[in-house]
């Protein structure tokens, strides 16, 4: 029994379907597309497979998936809350089963549609969860609401400008436009693009929300013994995370004594303490960008500065390839696909193979990290 | 911005669960009170059950004077539920309440209890402004909102 998950596990196969605001297939159907892709790129036969994990959000449960795609009996199931939360816990559960001999050949996966989906704040008959009660009536009614308002008081306290948040759209979205599977493939963004789009929520405007996306993805865990034996260079989940700090309140987490430290702080403090380096010897990052605020306070909450300096650390190209701290390399959730972070990981496993569309030379270490401003969770991946 | 009478009346009413219902009964007798615990007396906010500092069940509703701060505000524009669309851009503000600083309702800035979400010119949003609570009834509940100090 492993006393530490610390690279007992890797990530030996991934898959993703096609990323598009309209996919005829099934939520269903791409599910398990995206894990028959990653079985058959690690080289693992579906019967292999006895562990699932997913998000709570997932409506492909694994009953349907292990059915579907031929697995064998399962010893090991879990769903993770709070959206894109989740993301990095799926693999954190999986390798956390895989060490401890509960299960040998792990599946992760999100399917999606979104892009052709309902949106609650379209549905007029849209019930008022309780929560709710103390935003709703007064018209903080998404996400983008929500996040707008750390975000003004992010900015009046740092100093932070949507230039600032422009540098984080125009990071991944040059990245995007180098990666042909990326919904933004060669759909250039410029300054003026960004600074004259319509507001969604002031400060928040068009090019600070992510994708509405069509597709799934999947990834494929198994021992770092087994890993030796599979088709691509192993890689390694060094250290794991997740974050619920005391006093959260999800989204709005106004009622805490600092809302403008989130979750991240918490997963970092846990992450960092388990793993063999820190943030100076991160080559290469995937960070939830739900939307471009995230990334700021992201970067504080992961250690790559200090408080209130994520806005300037965006300065200077830092995020852009050759930059100090080059982020979402496949377009992210902003401009790849918004799969609710899982494009993220998958990236990430690309970069230490060596094969992303935007390769930061010899990658050897990258953060992946969950959705921020809810409950959230993170994985340090190493080849 | 015109913004008819019905497109108000269908603004989201508050559901509130066992632990906030009194929040409510408050604000419709026109006060703005806080839970707070009966044993250690420390506020909290959103209502629940138990104190997290001492654990005790016992709770008291404690009268505020009602005034505050800005700690934040947002501009919602469309897509929005139709109601809100109709007066969008409108504002919601974070306000942090004079008695308990760490305590910080969501609300509306307008310039009377009656008057629509986007009543106040935006240039009058200012993180920090002084803010006062007033009451709107609508739908058959009382809502808190808030007006400038000084108008
Ligand atoms: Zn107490």
């Amino acid at each position: 029994m492993a006393a530490t998950l610390k690279d007992a596990t890797a990530v030996v196969g991934i898959g993703q379907t096609a990323f598009a605001k309209r996919l005829p297939e099934s939520e269903k159907e791409l599910a398990c597309r995206a894990v028959l892709a990653a079985l058959a790129d690690a080289g693992i036969a579906p019967s292999e497979v006895d562990a699932f994990s997913s998000y709570t959000m997932e409506e492909t449960d694994e009953v349907e998936v292990a059915k579907a795609i031929g697995a064998g009996d399962v010893t090991f199931f879990s769903k993770i809350g709070y959206g894109g939360g989740g993301s990095c816990a799926t693999v954190g559960h999986l390798a956390a089963a895989v060490a401890t001999g509960q299960a040998s050949v792990g599946v992760a996966w999100r399917s999606r549609k979104r892009g052709s989906g309902p949106r609650p704040w379209k549905n007029t008959a849209v019930q008022l969860p309780t929560p709710g009660q103390w935003t709703r009536p007064f018209g903080l009614l998404r996400p983008a609401d929500e996040i707008g308002m750390l975000a003004r008081r992010y900015m009046h306290e740092y100093g932070a400008t949507r230039d600032h948040l422009f540098n984080v759209a125009m990071a991944c979205r040059n990245r995007a436009n180098e990666n042909p599977a990326a919904m933004m493939y060669e759909r250039p963004l410029t300054r003026e693009m960004y600074m004259t789009s319509r507001m969604i929520s002031d400060p928040l405007c068009l090019f600070d929300n992510c994708l509405e996306t069509d597709g799934a993805l999947a990834c494929v865990i198994v021992s770092a013994e087994r890993a030796r034996d599979c088709r691509h260079k192993p890689v390694y989940v060094h250290s794991v995370a997740q974050g619920l700090p005391a006093q959260h309140h999800g989204m709005v987490n106004y009622w805490n004594d600092d809302p403008l430290s989130g979750p991240a702080w918490t997963a970092a403090r846990h992450l960092w303490k388990h793993a063999d380096f820190g943030p100076q010897d991160v080559d290469v990052a995937q960070i939830y960008d739900a939307f471009t605020p995230l990334i700021p306070l992201s970067l504080e909450g992961y250690g790559f500065c200090g408080r209130g300096e994520g806005a300037a650390f965006t300065e200077g190209g830092a995020l852009e390839m050759g930059g100090r701290l080059p982020i979402n390399t496949g377009g992210g959730g902003l401009s790849e696909a918004y799969v609710h972070g899982f494009n993220l990981i998958n990236e990430g496993v690309k970069q230490l193979r060596g094969i992303s569309t935007a390769q930061v030379p010899d990658a050897a270490t990258c953060l992946v990290t969950a959705g921020e401003g809810v409950p959230t969770s993170a994985i340090l991946l190493r080849s | 911005m015109t913004t008819t009478s019905a497109a108000v009346d269908d603004l989201l009413l508050p559901v509130p669960d066992e632990d906030g219902a009194p929040f409510w009964e408050y604000a419709a007798r026109g006060e703005l009170r806080v839970q707070a615990c009966a044993s250690c007396g420390r506020l909290r906010f959103p209502p629940r059950p138990c104190c997290p500092h001492c654990q005790s069940f016992d709770s008291e509703w404690r009268p505020m004077s009602g005034r505050g701060r800005i700690w934040s505000y947002v501009r919602p524009h469309p897509p929005l539920l139709p109601a809100y669309a109709a007066q969008a851009p409108y504002n919601v503000i974070l306000v942090e309440l004079a008695d308990a600083p760490h305590i910080r309702l969501a609300g509306n800035l307008v310039t009377s209890a009656d008057a629509p979400l986007n009543s106040v010119d935006p240039a009058r949003l200012r993180i920090g402004a002084r803010v006062q609570v007033v009451f709107t009834r609508t739908g058959g509940v009382s809502v808190p909102r808030w007006v400038l100090e000084k108008p």
